[in-house]
Parts: C-alpha cells; structure tokens; sequence
C-alpha cells in the first residue's frame, strides 16, 4: 500500500473510532459473515444429511434413557461419533453417519473419550453386563475410572409428564406422530413392563425391544430408561446393507 | 457513606435519598417477584427446578432485605469502600468485581482439582451429585464464566471509564448486571450439580438460566455502550474495541445457540431447537468463539489497557491494533468446524475450519506481538516488576496456546489428537497461562488503585504466585502433551499380526501417570492463587508486608567518584 493510501485507510477508521454506533455495527457485520456463510446451508444442502433407511425417532423410554445421559454429562467423557479410519472402524464399528443422530436434540457428539466411543454400542453387550458396569465400573473393568451409577436403579422413572417432551420434541422437528404422544405414558409402561403387552409399539417404533432392562421387573427405573437407550444406540440403520452401502458408495463432496 | 449500598439493587434510586413512596413500591415489587418465585417452585415438574426456584426466591428474599435495611448496610459494605474514596469514577461495581473474581478463581480451580484427582483415583466421585460428569461443567462454567467473566465485566467498567473519561452510565443498571451474572452463576453451578444440563459444552445451562443471562447481557451492552456515549475523549480506545466486539459476539453466540424448545414454563427441560448436525456445528460455532470472543477479544482488551498502564508506555502500534482487531473478529468466527474434524459434518465445512483456523495465527500473533513490543526500552522491568513479568508470560502462553491451536486444526494433526487428552492440554495453557495470568496481572495491578493503597502488601508474594503457577502450568501442559500423543498412538496402533495392540481399557490404565502429574500441577497453580488471595486480603486490609525490595542496582560508595590522575610515587 502507499503511504497515501494507507493514510486514506486510517482516517476513514478515524470515523468508526468516534462513533460507537459505526464501531458496534461494523463488528457485528464482520462476525456474523463467517457463521452466516458455514452454517446456513447445512439446511438446505440436501446431501448433508444421508437418505438411509431405518431412522426412527426415539421410543419414550429411550428418550427418557437419553434425558438422562445427558443429565449425568456423560459427554464429558464418552463420544458418539466413529470417525472414518481403519482403527476406529475395527473399534467400535461402522463410521458414523449425519443420519443417524437427525433426532438427537442435543447432539451428543462429544469431543474427549476418557472412555470408549458409544455410537454403537447398543446390542453389544447384555443388559445384566450395562446394569453391573454402571453400578460398579471397577467390577467389571478394572482399569475404569467410571464413576459408579447405581442409584439409578434406586430412582422410579419419572414418566408422568413424558408426553409433553415429545411434544416439546416434535416442535423442532422430530417426527413424533399424534398418536405417539397420546400413548407416550402406555409407550413406557409396555416397552419396559414385562407383564404388560407393549401394543402397537413396534408398528409406531420399527426394532423397538420390550422387555425388563434393569433386572427388576416390578418397577421402572431410570437404570431401565439409560439401557434401553444405550441398547438402541447404533442400531437403528442397518450401514452394512447394501441398499446402505450404496448410498454411501454414492456420495461425492460432502 | 453517601450513597447507600441498597443501590445494588439498582435504578434510579440508586444515586439518592430513598422517599418513602419509593420505598414501598421498590419492596412491593420484590415481595410480589418472590411471590411468583415460590409459586413456581411450589408448582415445579421436577425436583431440580424447584431447587432451583428457591435459590432465586432467596436471592430475592435477599434483594427486599437489602431495600428494607437500606441504611443499615452501611456497617456490613463499609469495608468493600475505603473511608477516603472520593474519586469520581463509580467503582463499586469494580470492586465487588475484583473481589467476585478471586472468589470464583478458587473455588473454579478447586473444582478442577477435584475432577484431576476423580480421573486419577475414581473412589473420589461420589454419586449422584458428585459424579465427574456433574462437576466438569461446573469446574469450565466457574472459571470461564464466572472467574472470567467476573474479570471482564469489572475490567471493562474500570477501563471504559478510564479511557473516556466519563462515569459508568445507569449506575443502578451497572448494579444489576454485576448482581444479576452472579445470580447467573449460582443457577447453573447448583443446576449442574442437581443434574439441570443440556449438555452441550460451555452451553449447559438450561433456558431460564439463559433468558436470564440474556436480560444481564443486554443491561451490560447497554451500560457499556452509553458509557461510551457519554464519554469526554474524541477517539474510542482500542481496548474499547475489543470489549465491544466481546459483549456484541457473545450475545449472539449466546441468543442463537440456546435457541431451545422448554418442556413446560415449570419444568427445567429443554430441547435445543437444532439437533443432529446442524446442531453440532451451532454448538462449535458457538464453542470456538466462546473461546474466540470471551477468552480472547475480551482478554486482548484487558490487555490493551493493563500491559501499557503498567509498562508505563504507549502501545506498541496503532496501525497494528487495527489490522489486527478486524482480520482476527472477522477470522475467528469461521474456526469451529475444527472441533468436528472427521465427524459426519460434511467435508467442505471441515476444510473451510481448518484454512480460516490456520490464518487465524497471523492476527493472534498480531496482537501478541503488539503486547510484546509495548514493553520496548522498558524490558528490565520484566526482572524488577513481578506484574509486568506476568502480563509478558500471559503473552508468551497466548502466542504459544495460538500457535498450537492452528496445530491442531490440521486435519491430519487433528486426526491423532482429537479425543485425547492433547485438547485438555492445550485448553489449559491457553486457559492458566494467558487468562489466568493476564487476570492476576490486572487485580494485582488494580486493587491498590481501587482501595487506596499505596502498593499491594507484597511484591515478594507476586513473585511466588508467579513461579508457583508457572511451574504449575508446565506441570499441566508438559503430562496432558505426553498423555495426549499417546493416547492418540495407542488407540490406532498395529500389530504385525494385523490387529489392534491395546484395548481400551488398557489406554486408560497407561494414563494414571499423567493424570497425576497434572493433579499436581493444578495444586501447584491453586497454590499461588491462594498465595495471591491472601496477598490481596491484606492489601484491602491497608498492612504492607515489610520486605527487601525484589532488585536493588548495587552501588558502592566508594567508587562513587571522577577519576583524577594520581602522581606516580
């Protein structure tokens, strides 16, 4: 730059200096561009989120499992999110697809793993191995620094007002249906009551599993809503069929 | 005392005699706001936010008996105030704050002690309340929003009077915002513990916490702002700037990402309105420039203003504060993609991360460089003066922490390192080393300025603050570095057989060394801020430590003469 211009440059920043409105103004416009620019078309991109069959929004007990996963900030240490290399595939499983956490409000990504990654972890171990290892990590993994989450089997499942957090959840945009919030509360009782028929359950939920997750079939407790969840996890889209694989085979700058 | 201390509350009693009219409606409002406060908890969904609506009852509760009182709290603020204060800069506000930030400095790093030792030796969480993932968002809330933001918010109004010359407009509002963010953070910290969270990092607390911190947010801007109307110099100063663009950014860092769907006006949850991948780059839009804005425009500002006051010298260049202040408002906000490196975001939104994320270096240096290069023709203080030795060191850990940040958003770096423990690391010297350091600089450098005094009670125990953080700080980088790599090697390491060589459980049992040391290390960086509390206590408490002075030019007496040629015997 000349010294001509540079003085041109600096007197007309002259004017933002004495004038708070122009300063505020300009800052605001200069931050919002880079936000505006990265995250907008992520809503109108269509391949940014992949068309795989077999989402499905989450059964009331899963979410009330995920309501608690959040609840416990177990983020702060596991990630659900398998990036694409070979150890981590061979690790935890297929890489991870946008799809599969579409109805996940919040995300739950994370970013450190003090333990493994959970994205898939649903169906890989029993529920009598999740019941343990939540209440007493060290008896079953002896290298764990996991704290030890036995009291939820000791607290009832609060699910009086479940309904209204799938409506809460249907607001921004998961597909709940009228009738999946009707039968919210019923939802609970079926899907972790073993003495209680679950209905149409698996119609409105396709690969919903009933039965007693916590070991103690007389009553629903918070331990069965996190391994229901936990169970669910990774499981919903089978990424090994091959109307899957070519999806993914197909994709191209994403 | 002329102005009474009811003026916390705020308003436009705040500067005057209370009549009695105004009295009662000032008390019937609060009585009617407590009212509502019990009703909701009475009528709460859960547990948790029934806790909580207490706690706002009690802070209310608090705020009638502090209007009814009003003239007794003369007693109780009197030693907040120094009997002589007739400065005509309103720096009550300041003053709590310095005192806010030493107060969550501990009890932030405490924390953070607490969740090092729960990672080495796990019998330490004790459920529920105590779990690790209960207390690590309370440990990152405490030192960035309320030791940090403690510190900004009472540095701003310090300097913004300052650099114009003008008293803080609203001082009932200035009131408000400082009373209402601590309302703020006793909310999420107890919300936390109590398990009222959205999880999504340095997001966490749920939507009333973060209506109410909008309302303390926008008063503040308002605040800020008017001062700067109202002020007697022609030009903004360039710390100004920075604070401006802080309080601007983070309000719509704020507003966008807890854009949230609340379950029931009684109840604490809430879904995010975005989810999913949206979601995710939202959060780190939002995460990287929490780190952007708060930690750094807002700090840079500090910086601006402290490191010239007591370098005793101009800052190095205009033109550069300039270049430097746009490219690095304009750069930041593009980062956060590179916190979802190889994630399922989608990969031109990685790659446009990772280029702004390296460019980014060159306006961060910018400004360390300005800081540095304030100091030249008076680098021998960084020997004789513990604080500006502080403020160089808080640069240096600036320029390092910058330099590893771009690092690390190399895909293929980042590949290696996310994950691991490596991130943690680089938090922290960006964290301990430039925030930390910097905000010790600036209370060290104000309290005797805002009491009175003629220096702090100890320079001696400056120094040992200084060295007892700085090794604290190596400590910590130095095992979360070694921690870091070799997580990131043992989790993808080969055998000649083809498999994977350790299990996961083995990964984690190789870290209980590093976690250990860096256990250590945040002891020994607690250590000097308790060193630095008690220096402070004293110093408001008006004794001076009686000590050698930290450097004394020799000189001899003797040789204190002209050379005369003396005649040959």
């Amino acid at each position: 730059m000349s010294d001509n211009a540079t003085k041109e440059a600096l007197s007309g920043h002259k004017k933002l200096e004495r004038n708070v409105t122009l300063l505020g103004a300009a800052a605001l416009v200069t931050v919002a561009i880079g936000g505006i620019v990265e995250i907008a078309p992520l809503f109108w991109i269509d391949n940014t989120i992949e068309q795989v069959e077999g989402m499905r929004p989450y059964t009331p007990l899963e979410q009330a499992g995920r309501d608690i996963y959040v609840r416990e900030g177990c983020y702060t240490c596991h990630s659900q999110m398998i990036r694409p290399f070979k150890d981590e595939v061979e690790r935890y499983g297929h890489y991870s697809l946008a799809a599969e956490s579409m109805y996940d409000h919040p995300f739950q990504w994370g970013s450190k793993r003090t333990g493994p990654d959970l994205a898939r972890v649903g169906g890989r171990y029993s529920d009598e191995w999740h019941v343990q290892h939540l209440a007493n990590p060290q008896s079953v993994v002896p290298e764990s620094v996991m704290p030890q989450y036995g009291f939820l089997s000791d607290e009832p499942l609060e699910f009086e007002y479940i309904a209204d957090n799938l409506v809460a959840l249907s607001r921004v945009g998961v597909p709940y249906t009228e009738a999946d919030i009707e039968q919210a509360r019923q939802d609970v009782i079926g899907q972790a009551d073993p003495d209680v028929a679950p209905g149409d359950l698996a119609e409105r939920y396709p690969g919903a599993q009933s039965r007693d997750y916590d070991g103690d079939p007389d009553r629903i407790t918070e331990m069965d809503a996190l391994v229901a969840y936990l169970q669910v996890l990774g499981t919903m889209v089978d990424v090994n069929a091959a109307a899957a694989q070519e999806v993914l085979a197909g994709e191209s700058g994403r | 005392m002329s102005e009474p201390l009811a003026g916390a509350i705020g308003g436009p009693f705040s500067q005057g005699k209370w009549s009695m009219e105004a009295l009662t409606t000032r008390a019937g409002m609060w009585f009617a706001m407590l009212v509502l406060a019990l009703m909701a908890a009475a009528l709460a969904h859960d547990a948790a936010f029934a806790a909580q609506m207490v706690i706002v009852a009690i802070a209310i509760g608090v705020a009638l008996w502090w209007t009814l009182m009003g003239s007794q709290v003369d007693r109780f603020g009197n030693w907040l105030r120094p009997a002589h204060d007739e400065g005509k800069y309103d720096d009550d506000p300041i003053r709590w704050g310095v005192i806010a930030t030493m107060f969550w400095g501990i009890a932030g790093f405490a924390a953070g002690l607490f969740i090092a030792l729960q990672l080495a030796f796990p019998v330490l969480n004790f459920e529920p309340y105590l779990n690790f993932g209960r207390v690590r968002p309370l440990h990152t809330s405490a030192v960035i929003f309320a030791f940090g933001g403690n510190a900004l918010i009472a540095t701003s109004f310090y300097v913004v009077q300052r650099t114009c010359r003008a008293r803080l407009a609203f001082p009932g509002l200035a009131r408000f915002v400082f009373w209402g963010y601590q309302l703020f953070i006793v909310l999420a910290a107890t919300g936390y513990l109590l398990g009222v969270t959205q999880s999504k990092e340095y997001a966490e607390p749920e939507w009333y916490v973060d209506w109410w911190l909008t309302a303390v947010w926008v008063a503040y801007l308002v605040v800020f702002v008017a001062t700067i109307i109202k002020r007697k110099e022609p030009h903004i100063y360039v710390a100004n700037w920075f604070y401006l663009a802080f309080i601007l950014t983070v309000a719509m860092l704020h507003i966008v990402n807890n854009l949230d769907m609340p379950v029931s006006l009684l109840g604490s949850r809430s879904y995010p309105v975005f989810g999913g991948v949206q979601g995710a780059l939202v959060q780190w839009w939002y995460g990287h420039n929490a780190v952007g804005f708060f930690l750094t425009a807002g700090f840079l500002a500090m910086m601006y203003y402290f490191v010239p006051k007591q370098a005793e010298r101009p800052i190095y260049s205009y033109r550069l504060s300039i270049v430097h202040f746009w490219s690095l408002i304009f750069l930041y906000i593009w980062a956060g993609p590179h916190h979802l490196h190889y994630t399922a975001l989608p990969d031109w939104a990685q790659t446009l991360g990772m280029v702004f994320s390296i460019m980014l270096w060159m306006p961060s240096w910018g400004g360390m460089i300005n800081g540095l290069l304030t100091l030249n023709g008076a680098w021998d203080k960084i020997r004789t003066d513990p604080i500006i030795r502080m403020m160089v060191w808080a640069l240096a850990f600036y320029g390092m922490s910058t330099f590893e940040g771009p690092l690390l958003s190399i895909k293929a770096v980042n590949g290696m390192s996310h994950y691991t423990d490596w991130t943690i690391g680089h938090v922290h010297s960006g964290a301990l080393g430039w925030n930390g350091m910097i905000t010790f600089a600036a209370v060290y450098f104000l309290v005797p300025r805002l009491w009175g005094r003629e220096r702090l009670y100890s320079l001696r125990m400056v120094n040992w603050h200084f060295w007892c953080a700085t090794l604290g700080i190596v400590f910590y980088a130095a095992s979360m570095w070694v921690a870091g790599i070799l997580q990131g090697f043992m989790w993808r390491e080969y055998g000649a057989d083809g498999y994977l060589v350790n299990s996961f459980a083995e990964t984690v049992s190789a870290m209980w060394p590093m976690y250990v040391a860096r256990a250590f290390g945040g002891l020994l960086y607690i250590a000097g801020a308790v060193i630095m509390v008690y220096n402070i206590w004293q110093t408001i408490a008006g004794k001076l430590r009686e000590e050698k002075p930290l450097t004394t030019a020799s000189y001899n007496a003797e040789a204190d003469r002209p050379l005369v040629a003396q005649p040959a015997e």
